[in-house]
């Protein structure tokens, strides 16, 4: 049972899976980290995404990996549209106000695809969906290492969006000091917008990644958000350094478990990690304190 | 000081409905109305009057719920000892989660992130371990009677849990004028200026989370007696966890009263939408999604809140015409 056949293709599994945790909880701490409230309404968002890509190639015979330039700037104006003509206006500036529209917004999408899509699940047919590369020791899907490489890429693009634009240097100017930005003349319901429509395109990114070897319903951005929760906390809130290393962590974990331990309960494992580390470390392996 | 006039009115008046009103379905929205706005009424103990928003509150109504369930179906228990069990099971839990917490210092989007995990990780327990009944589900054997709180006519059942709302309506009256209130609030709108003025502020956010737990699960305890069935993804779901923070946001945080009225007024409009466009799953969550938002957006204070505002307007108006003429 611990031979390395087994365990090598779990850990390279739990790698690719990392992947796209990342993606996701990359748009959750870019959030956490310049608005400083937890975006309840990311996992409806993955919902909602992975069925536009589902319903892409399904009416409009897209590929998932073409949607995905579609899709990105699409959900980015999504999420800055929300952020800034709903979020925002709606919680009156006190962050529990915002927590609770993001968990209204959450409600909504969530039972509006229920609503309309009924609780079915989907998938789509690729053909490349069972395609793998030979390693020798163990065969990889492809559309994982896909995954894998373009996460790699979007890191590497919302690295340099944050290093060398206007942009990129508002958001970290608001993010340090709200005040001080505003005094300098900053808009920051600009910036909040921009970085809520930034990490909403992460989430349309990591839809169309994962479309082709996952499934689609109403309730799937749920598990997959209480995920990234674990990830963000587990790296510290606001750190993206810590959210890329804590999504591995966790798939890798979530592996392993999985292989040891059975489904639900390697989910039992992710959750308990997760209450220990707020418990006993609330700003993560990386974060500093705050 | 205030009287409890005003209690004793509003459930003197629900406790006559029952002469009226002979209909079974509307007896039974009722009854639903009255378990969500006591679920409700222990989110307001916590979120209202001390400021600690719950994204979890399904897991103090899912204990509630599974320890009456198994103590009586696997153990013999009776049902009223059962009850109290579950209950205390749920004020257990508060304690616990909130001892374990309020140490570690969450607040704010934290609070919320894991008491939603507690919530989960119970869900996920739940539909595995066998005393549950896993999968399936944990059904009640049905034996009607007094002595088996099982009744036959839904009057009894609508009694029951008025009396329980009454309960909850007198321990919020309680806390309001008590000294232990006054910390609670000050925790709520300052909670370092409380600490710095003595106030031990995790002792007293623990306490409003044991007495939250009690009575939300004490929802949870009649939910398992009046449908008699449980499963998981009933018990420990989100939807109780939202509609116990809906009804309290949208009746007035931190009001004796907001509860009550927030579930009054949230299950008339999931039911309304039911009769208008027919049942359908998800919609009348949708609604909720959306005038929890609404309400957020405009009446930030909530129904009783913004009941207040309209008469203070009106209330100065009238002096304002008096100066006048």
């Amino acid at each position: 049972m611990f031979s390395a056949a087994i365990l090598i293709p779990a850990v390279l599994n739990g790698l690719l899976m990392g992947a796209i945790y990342a993606l996701v909880a990359l748009g959750l701490t870019l959030i956490y980290g310049v608005l400083h409230i937890i975006n309840f309404a990311h996992g409806a968002l993955l919902s909602a995404a992975l069925f536009a890509a589902f319903f892409a190639f399904k009416l409009l015979g897209l590929d998932p990996y073409v949607a995905l330039f579609l899709m990105a700037p699409v959900f980015f104006v999504l999420g800055y549209a929300l952020q800034r003509f709903v979020i925002g206006p709606a919680s009156h500036g006190d962050d529990r106000n915002m927590l609770l529209v993001t968990l209204g917004i959450a409600v909504i999408i969530e039972n509006a695809l229920l609503y309309n899509f009924r609780g079915d699940t989907r998938t789509i047919d690729v053909p490349y969906a069972f395609q793998t590369f030979n390693l020798g020791v163990t065969y990889l899907a492809v559309p994982r290492v896909v995954g894998f490489v373009a996460v790699f890429v979007v890191a590497l693009a919302l690295w340099l969006l944050m290093t060398f634009t206007d942009v990129g240097r508002a958001i970290r100017a608001v993010a340090k000091e709200k005040l001080g930005a505003q005094l300098v003349g900053i808009d920051v319901g600009h910036v909040y917008a921009m970085t809520f429509g930034l990490g909403t395109a992460c989430v349309a990114i990591a839809a169309c990644l994962l479309i082709p070897t996952y499934y689609v319903n109403p309730g799937v951005g749920n598990a997959f958000v209480l995920v990234a929760f674990t990830i963000v906390v587990l790296g510290g809130m606001g750190s993206v350094p810590g959210a890329v290393i804590g999504a591995f962590v966790i798939g890798v974990v979530e592996s392993l478990s999985g292989l040891f331990l059975g489904e639900s309960l390697g989910q039992i494992g992710i959750f308990l990690i997760f209450i220990v580390v707020l418990l006993l470390r609330p700003t993560g392996l990386f974060g500093a304190r705050a | 000081m205030k009287s409890f006039a005003p209690t004793a009115i509003v459930i003197a008046v629900l406790a006559a409905v029952p002469l009226v009103v002979q209909s079974n379905a509307t007896l039974n929205f009722l009854v639903v109305t009255l378990m969500i706005a006591l679920a409700g009424q222990g989110w307001n103990i916590l979120g209202g009057y001390g400021g600690q928003y719950s994204f979890g509150h399904a897991a103090f109504f899912g204990t509630g719920a599974y320890v009456t369930a198994i103590l009586q179906m696997r153990y013999g228990v009776n049902a009223w000892p059962g009850f109290a069990i579950g209950i205390a099971a749920g004020a257990a839990l508060g304690a616990v989660i909130g001892a374990l917490t309020f140490r570690s210092g969450l607040r704010g989007s934290y609070f919320a992130l894991v008491t939603l995990a507690f919530a989960e990780v119970l869900r996920i327990v739940a539909s595995v371990a066998p005393i549950t009944g896993a999968g399936v589900g944990t059904l009640m054997k049905l034996e009607l009677g007094a002595r088996t709180f099982q009744f036959q006519s839904r009057a009894a059942f609508y009694w029951a849990i008025l009396a329980l709302v009454a309960v909850s309506l007198v321990i919020a009256e309680l806390i309001e004028r008590s000294r232990f209130g006054t910390w609670l609030v000050a925790v709520r709108e300052n909670e370092d200026a409380a600490s710095a003025l003595g106030v031990d502020a995790r002792k007293v956010k623990t306490a409003a989370m044991t007495i939250s737990g009690a009575i939300t699960a004490a929802a949870g305890c009649f939910y398992a007696q009046y449908f008699l069935f449980i499963d998981s993804g009933i018990a420990y779901g989100t939807w109780i966890s939202v509609e116990a923070l809906l009804t309290a946001i949208i009746g007035g945080v931190g009001t004796v009263f907001g509860p009550l009225a927030g579930a009054i007024v949230v299950k008339s409009l999931g039911e309304a939408t039911r009769l208008l466009i027919g049942d359908a799953p998800g919609l009348d969550l949708i609604i909720y999604g959306a005038v929890l938002v609404l309400v957020i957006w405009i009446m930030p204070r909530g129904l009783i809140g913004g009941f207040v505002d309209v008469r203070k307007f009106f209330g100065r108006k009238s002096v304002r015409q008096v100066r006048h003429g």
